[in-house]
């Protein structure tokens, strides 16, 4: 079966250099065996995004989320070690906690009363005397934990194939961008509240695409932009976006450029006040003699989407955003999104700015995102006409020098995405 | 004044079936016009605690006046894709109680049922408004408005594109 993707998934992509063309086939959106080969290729070997650290503060923590289809505990244990464990009894298969978050040193099955401490290790059974003596031996009847859980900066991910490369390894060139974001924070980034839970009615690898796509925020996002120009009283001006997508290896991507709107670290915009400039300049400053002029710059005044192959987006524009997407079916997916910013701000005026920002732009109801949502959803109504008009067009800028408004990093993703499912990357390893 | 302090629940029914009436109807300047200038207009995140403040706690929609006006504005453009063409909306509200009684205002809860079709699909809200109600000038006024869903998450709602 997976030669037989592999088949479909080299046929799936067309480029014609010379005539700079370079097209995707839409059945990649809507055919239910690559949705299954995706699941095993990518979903079940990639790394992938689990939580952030500051999610789980106290020993005992515990969070359950659904990560490619499988229930899993994300859980800081009594030693403070963060784990993720397989939310499944050992025994007959129940979930071991259906809370969507607590605090717990145990964990006791609902269904027989097996009972684990939150290392996963288990403590009983149901009557244990009617086993053999040995029945209990280590480790025979504990949780299952994922296969692979490593963190970076705070960032949790989990792969489901014991033998893939290490996280760094895996983020490689991305860590870069991810170290850009975090290091706006004094001492560290933590999550703002709880996670925002939406979906969309499409294939998952449209929001991968739509997430680092520049392009559309003039067509698609006109009521935002018309905003942003409202708040800053005529001072944006619109215009070429300067900037430039990158290629960071792997299916990672980043378009980086001047951001056009107000950024808690740190660009001030009128509407904020002078108070706000004042603190606005002072964490300029801060930035300055941290990390040189020219790092400040970059961290202050630039917008970063960034990709990790195949579903984190890190979004450092208005305010910073974690996203990450999960596929249950070809046309449906799961969208949770995080607010990070730094600890420091806690309490303080500059977290609701950063709020406001965020709201301004991003989540289901922001004046942004749901546009983003109808245009996927749109495209996955009108894949229904795929057989008579099969090609998607991802061209632009092939060929050229890379542009803040380029398709580089859509190409990029279905580069990766095709090496994947021919397993090209198992035969490298 | 004296006008808050006797309003009965039916009054303050009949005002809040006027607000569904114009929202159903795509009347949303006039429905802005039901809050007083400086306003909020809140939708708690699924996840967390309601009442949590916004200024420190990430909410779905978290509007003071001047960007429930901006929203009001961007909901009637053609602009506003995830609602052009409007999707047809009708909201039921139900189980109105007045909660607490001030000289100068109201605070009311109700129940809500508002479902959204668009494009072949039927979407659900569901959960309670709370209305802080003030007099101005001789008419009830919106001072805050907190929706409060009672969805687990927005799924498979995927988007709060309406005013629910």
């Amino acid at each position: 079966m997976h030669h037989h993707q592999g088949a479909h998934a080299d046929a799936a992509i067309r480029i014609d250099e010379g005539k700079g063309r370079f097209s995707v086939s839409r059945a990649t959106y809507t055919d239910p065996a690559l949705h299954a080969a995706e699941m095993e290729e990518i979903f079940a070997k990639c790394w992938l995004f689990v939580g952030h650290d500051s999610e789980l503060p106290k020993a005992n923590d515990f969070l359950t989320r659904t990560i490619a289809g499988r229930p899993v505990v994300f859980l800081r244990d009594k030693a403070g070690t963060v784990r993720c464990l397989l939310n499944i009894c050992p025994h007959r298969g129940a979930q071991v906690t259906r809370q969507k978050k607590g605090s717990a040193k145990l964990f006791s099955c609902i269904y027989h009363g097996w009972a684990f401490e939150n290392t996963g290790k288990a403590i009983s059974i149901a009557q244990a005397e009617t086993y053999p003596p040995d029945f209990n031996a280590a480790g025979a009847n504990d949780m299952v934990p994922v296969p692979r859980f490593e963190s970076y900066r705070g960032l949790w991910f989990l792969n489901f194939d014991a033998n893939a490369v290490s996280l760094h390894d895996y983020l490689g060139n991305a860590r870069e961008y991810i170290d850009i974001v975090m290091d706006q924070a004094v001492e560290r980034m933590q999550v703002v509240g709880e996670i925002q839970e939406y979906s969309a009615r499409a294939n998952w690898k449209m929001l991968a695409e739509n997430s680092t796509d520049i392009l559309h925020v003039e067509t698609l996002h006109p009521t935002y932009l018309d905003l942003i120009r409202t708040n800053s009283e005529g001072t944006i001006v619109r215009g070429r976006v300067q900037g430039k997508s990158i290629d960071l290896g792997s299916g990672h991507a980043v378009v980086e450029r001047v951001a056009s709107y107000g950024r808690p670290i740190a660009r001030w915009i009128p509407m904020w006040g002078e108070e706000a400039k004042v603190e606005i300049d002072a964490i300029y400053a801060r930035l300055v003699k941290q990390y040189g002029e020219e790092r400040a710059n970059r961290m202050a005044y630039s917008a970063r989407n960034l990709l990790i192959f195949p579903n984190l987006v890190i979004n450092d524009i208005m305010s910073v955003t974690l996203r990450t997407f999960q596929p249950s079916a070809p046309d449906y997916m799961e969208i949770s999104v995080w607010a990070i910013a730094p600890a420091e701000e806690a309490g303080k005026p500059a977290m609701a700015r950063r709020l406001t920002n965020f709201l301004e732009f991003l989540g289901p109801g922001g004046f942004a995102t749901p546009d983003d949502i109808e245009a996927l959803e749109s495209c996955q109504r009108a894949f229904a006409a795929s057989r008579e008009a099969p090609w998607n067009d991802l061209s632009k800028g092939l060929g050229q020098a890379p542009d803040a408004t380029d398709e580089l990093p859509q190409r990029l993703f279905w580069l990766e995405w095709r090496d994947r499912l021919m397993q090209r990357k198992a035969k490298q390893s | 004044m004296t006008r808050l302090a006797n309003l009965t629940r039916v009054e303050v029914e009949d005002f809040l079936i006027l607000e569904a009436a114009l929202l159903n109807e795509w009347r949303l300047e006039e429905w802005r016009a039901l809050f007083t200038e400086e306003c909020r207009y809140l939708v708690p995140n699924t996840n967390g605690d309601p009442y949590a403040p916004p200024e420190s706690s990430l909410y779905l929609i978290a509007d003071d006046g001047h960007h429930l006006t901006e929203r009001v504005k961007r909901l009637g453009k053609k602009t506003a894709h995830a609602e052009y063409p409007h999707s047809r909306t009708r909201r039921l509200v139900s189980n109105v109680r007045i909660l607490e009684r001030s000289a100068d205002s109201l605070k009311v809860e109700s129940s809500f049922v508002t479902y959204r079709a668009s494009q072949g699909v039927t979407d659900t809200y569901y959960g309670r408004h709370e209305h802080c109600i003030v007099e101005e000038g001789g008419a009830l006024r919106i001072l805050e408005k907190r929706t409060i869903l009672d969805m687990e998450t927005l799924r498979p709602q995927g988007r709060l594109s309406i005013i629910v």
